[in-house]
């Protein structure tokens, strides 16, 4: 166990070395002037910001201890300062608070949907809810998450005027009600086609004929038997499905106008602050990191099999 | 007295839409008595291991569907059962080893786990009691270090060692009836040995009736004292196992043994039953053998042979019994 | 899982005969439709004079957001400009971004994959690895750092970032495929008769392993038309004057446009969400078409 867990580790190493490295790569090494770029080309830098931009990403040294120094840097918690002088750092820690709150509602609405969507198709093969688990995956998986937002803006903020249509005034839950409901349903198909093959499968196989065979009731055939196992392939999707909510998270936080991480990542693309696009930026590849880590790490407790490997 | 088991004129069909139904199973009857080990032999398709499961109560469903007959057990058909007395009688009364060990238990449970849970759910056993008894079930059967093993989940085990831990399972609950479909087809020839043994020791000890599916006419040999021949779905031939493999009553049965390779074949070729199994879908009109049979007539192929007693505990279903007797008899 | 007799005979039966492949497709409703959509949108982006005559620079500020009339079947944006004319000129680059990315990396997975899978080795470690790093970035977010540096985006700007995180998941597939291709009997038998390896690949891998690949990239179509708009949405998307369906809803979008007018997101994002979910249909068709065993 502890060998799979340090393994898994290790195997982090890489990718975190390669996605931040593919990210500054593409920052700092296309040609050109990378201060000017990170202004957006358009806005006018004060010398003396600019000597502090260049101070800050350690331009003047050579492309790797750059990137080393800014890793380490990162892995510190210092993300730098943005033109203005303000620390990042402070930025991402006001706004992390709100991106956790819309991720981790999301993820439980769209485990609740997905699963139960999910298992309830796979009990019911051929008839309705199979069906309605196959248009309801197919038209959630094709239609773009942000059309699901402003349809829903429209019908429960304008028409209806359930749901607050922006901002955080409303407070928890109703401001976050909308978001995380979109985000949930954009994101819930992959796991209901997959809850229901699952189950499906795990129905038909042997051992659950032998449970039947030793007398075993209905109902606990479902739950300790047949239900644990067919959630074992859904629990390894779920560390994967991470970088899709985070990923659009960023996109429904600037419609829902949410003061979260995704947020201000686009306010600063707006306003073209760049140490903050690329601050926000890596701070949220680390953070889907970990949380695909924390998941990995969660499967050997699930899956037996795999604690020995 | 009556028999344990009795199986009467048992007819099964599969259905699926869009197609004509199949029958898999038609008019099979045998009994099975209290501590008799009973063999059914049969290829593939022979409908052996839908009996079994017949009687087990396991059949695919939707697909399967009795169209007649009854299986009787200590006064009851088990056929006409609700889903919770029978569910009393499953694993508790009689209780069924499968081939593959492997897919047959649940790979994310111990097998301490899997074998307490016939305690926990019939009997009501707490826990921790039913843990302990599931281990002492593991010692019956001899899995060395019982106890730590416990724990161990079915693929830290080889497959001679699942076989027994599908055989304790089976055995928790000291069934009257223990069913064996394939118990060693998929091991290999010493482990093979040993679960036999295991299987004979027990069944005796505990006065078990045993039902053993298999295709191997050696192991029903070292193990049965009757033996069932089916073939296409019907019963070929039924009898005690000595008499009815020195001197077999069905061609189908002489056949399967004339096909056993021994030193007398070597040099040549080896003996087997010309032909292949029908498609159950498209059974031969009359006697399903008689496309493969050397005794076939004109009879054979539109008269439908009934299984038929012609001596004590003997019957077989051919209209040419007493030929292929008399011929056996002269050591053909 | 044990395949016993039984369950053998019950499930050949339940197949009946087995679907022709693709003949089975033109029964189908949802495939027409889908097929249908695709094609109109299509020649939107092709020909897009046969739908309408109006200049979609044509425009008339004192007709800023004025509803549908005649001869305006969908009013006027922001500008005043035809909306229906610039909903069928963005079409085209709606279209190009989901086609040309979802191509370009049909053809680098498949190169990839035959490679990493037919030949192993070092050539396998190098490609599996970079794909597994690029596999643990999430899409959205390292999409944006880059697109954020680039001056002028074009379509083939965002093609690129686009390309360059989705071969990887397509290439594991092929890949995938390629490895239980190559250790067929027949493959084998091939290889020890002294057939080369970039034949074997031409004529027995790749064809083989080809299908589930084409309905992923037909799947994806629709993904890449989705991240153009929310590109745009956010404001690293293609730039004015250029035509696209992104454009459009990320301009309805601002100032809370579409608040006060909101048949100028309506169009655009149903012109996108019908055309994401006719790629997908199509998609998900063709794989019950051509591949039975992997149905759901």
């Amino acid at each position: 166990m502890l060998r799979y867990a340090l393994r898994r580790i290790l195997m982090m190493v890489p990718t975190l070395i390669g996605s931040t490295l593919l990210v500054y790569l593409l920052v700092f090494l296309i040609p050109g002037d990378p201060v000017a770029r990170l202004a957006g080309g358009e806005k006018r830098l004060s010398d003396s910001t600019i000597a502090a931009i260049r101070a800050q990403y350690n331009l003047d040294d050579p492309f790797f201890v750059q990137y080393a120094k800014y890793l380490w840097g990162v892995l510190q918690g210092d993300f730098g300062h943005d033109f203005n002088g303000n620390s990042v750092s402070t930025l991402i820690a006001t706004a992390l608070p709100y991106t956790v709150v819309l991720a981790l509602s999301a993820f439980v609405l769209k485990l609740i949907i997905g699963v139960c969507l999910g298992v309830w198709a796979g009990l019911r093969q051929g008839k309705f809810p199979d069906k309605f688990n196959l248009f309801f995956t197919i038209f959630f998986l094709a239609v773009p998450g942000f059309v699901i937002a402003y349809f829903s803006q429209y019908l429960f903020g304008i028409k209806l005027h359930w749901l607050p249509i922006s901002g955080v005034r409303a407070g928890f839950p109703l401001a976050f009600i909308m978001p995380a409901m979109v985000l949930a349903l954009e994101t819930a198909s992959p796991l209901a086609r997959l809850s229901r093959t699952s189950l499906v499968d795990v129905l038909r196989s042997d051992y659950i004929v032998t449970a039947t065979a030793k007398g075993i009731g209905p109902q606990r055939i479902m739950w300790v038997h047949a239900l644990r196992n067919a959630f074992m392939p859904v629990v390894t999707y779920l560390g994967l499905s991470m970088a899709a909510l985070l990923g659009g998270s960023v996109l429904i936080e600037t419609i829902f106008n949410l003061p979260g991480l995704g947020g201000t990542l686009a306010r600063a693309i707006d306003t073209q602050n760049g140490p903050v696009v690329v601050g926000v930026s890596v701070f949220l590849l680390l953070f889907y990191l970990v949380a695909a880590l924390i998941v990995d790490l969660l499967y050997p407790i699930i899956d037996p099999r795999v604690r020995h490997v | 007295m009556t028999a344990l088991l009795e199986v009467q004129n048992l007819s099964l069909e599969f259905r699926s839409q869009g197609a004509p139904p199949i029958a898999a199973l038609q008019d099979v009857s045998f009994t099975l008595d209290r501590g008799e080990t009973l063999a059914v032999l049969g290829e593939s398709g022979s409908g052996k291991s839908i009996t079994a499961k017949a009687i087990m109560g396991i059949l695919p469903r939707p697909a399967s569907h009795i169209t007649g007959g009854r299986i009787l057990f200590d006064g009851d058909d088990l056929l006409t059962l609700s889903a919770a007395r029978l569910r009393k009688v499953q694993g508790a009364r009689i209780a069924m080893v499968f081939q593959d060990a492997l897919s047959a238990l649940n790979p994310v449970q111990t097998v301490a786990t899997q074998i307490a849970e016939l305690y926990r759910v019939h009997r009501g056993m707490p826990k921790k009691q039913a843990h302990e008894a599931a281990v002492d079930m593991m010692r019956a059967v001899r899995i060395p270090d019982a106890a730590n093993r416990a724990n161990d989940y079915p693929f830290q085990f080889s497959g001679g060692m699942r076989q027994r831990i599908m055989i304790a399972m089976a055995l928790a609950l000291d069934p009257d009836i223990l069913i064996a479909d394939e118990p060693t087809t998929a091991l290999d020839a010493t482990v093979q040995a040993q679960i036999l043994e295991l299987l004979g020791e027990i069944t005796q000890e505990r006065r078990m009736a045993l039902l053993m599916i298999t295709h191997d006419l050696g192991v029903a040999g070292q193990l049965a004292d009757r033996a069932l021949v089916m073939y296409a779905g019907r019963v070929a031939e039924s009898g005690p196992i000595g008499p009815m493999f020195d001197n077999p009553a069905h061609p189908y049965t002489k056949g399967l043994l004339g096909s056993i390779p021994n030193a007398a074949h070597r040099g040549g070729d080896l003996p087997t039953i010309q032909g292949l199994p029908p498609d159950i879908a498209q059974r031969p009109p009359g006697c399903s053998f008689n496309p493969r049979c050397g005794y076939a007539t004109a009879e054979c192929r539109t008269e439908l042979p009934l299984l038929d007693v012609f001596a004590p505990e003997r019957a077989a279903a051919c209209h040419h019994k007493q030929e292929v007797i008399a011929d056996v008899a002269l050591g053909a | 899982m044990s395949e016993s007799t039984t369950s053998l005979i019950i499930s050949h039966r339940r197949r009946g005969r087995p679907r022709s492949g693709l003949r089975s497709l033109w029964k189908s409703p949802f495939f027409d439709i889908a097929a249908l959509i695709i094609i109109v949108v299509t020649l939107m982006a092709l020909f897009p004079t046969l739908f309408t005559n109006i200049d979609p620079r044509d425009c008339d500020l004192s007709m800023s957001r004025v509803g549908p009339e005649a001869g305006h079947p969908m009013g006027f944006d922001i500008q005043g400009c035809d909306y229906w004319s610039n909903i069928v000129h963005g079409a085209r680059t709606s279209l190009e971004v989901g086609v040309y990315t979802a191509a370009i990396s049909f053809v680098i997975a498949l190169i990839a994959g035959s490679l990493a899978g037919y030949f192993g080795g070092v050539t396998d470690s190098i490609i599996s690895w970079t794909s597994n790093v690029i596999l643990g970035i999430p899409v959205g977010i390292a999409s944006l750092v880059i697109l954020y540096q680039f001056r002028s985006r074009t379509v083939w700007t965002i093609v690129f970032v686009l390309v360059l995180f989705s071969w990887a998941a397509t290439m594991r597939y092929m890949r995938s495929s390629v490895m239980q291709v190559r250790n067929l009997e027949y493959i084998q038998a091939a290889r020890g008769l002294g057939v080369g390896p970039w034949r074997i690949l031409r004529s027995h891998v790749i064809p083989n392993a080809v299908t589930p690949l084409i309905v992923m990239t037909t799947l994806s179509v629709g993904a890449g038309m989705a991240a153009e708009a929310g590109f745009s949405i956010l404001g690293v998307g293609l730039k004015l004057p250029a035509f696209s369906w992104g454009i459009q809803i990320a301009l309805a979008s601002q100032d809370g446009n579409w608040q006060i007018a909101p048949l100028l997101m309506f169009f655009p994002t149903l012109m996108l969400g019908l055309t994401t979910l006719a790629f997908v249909v199509l998609g998900e068709s063709l794989r019950d078409a051509l591949d039975p065993k992997a149905r759901r």
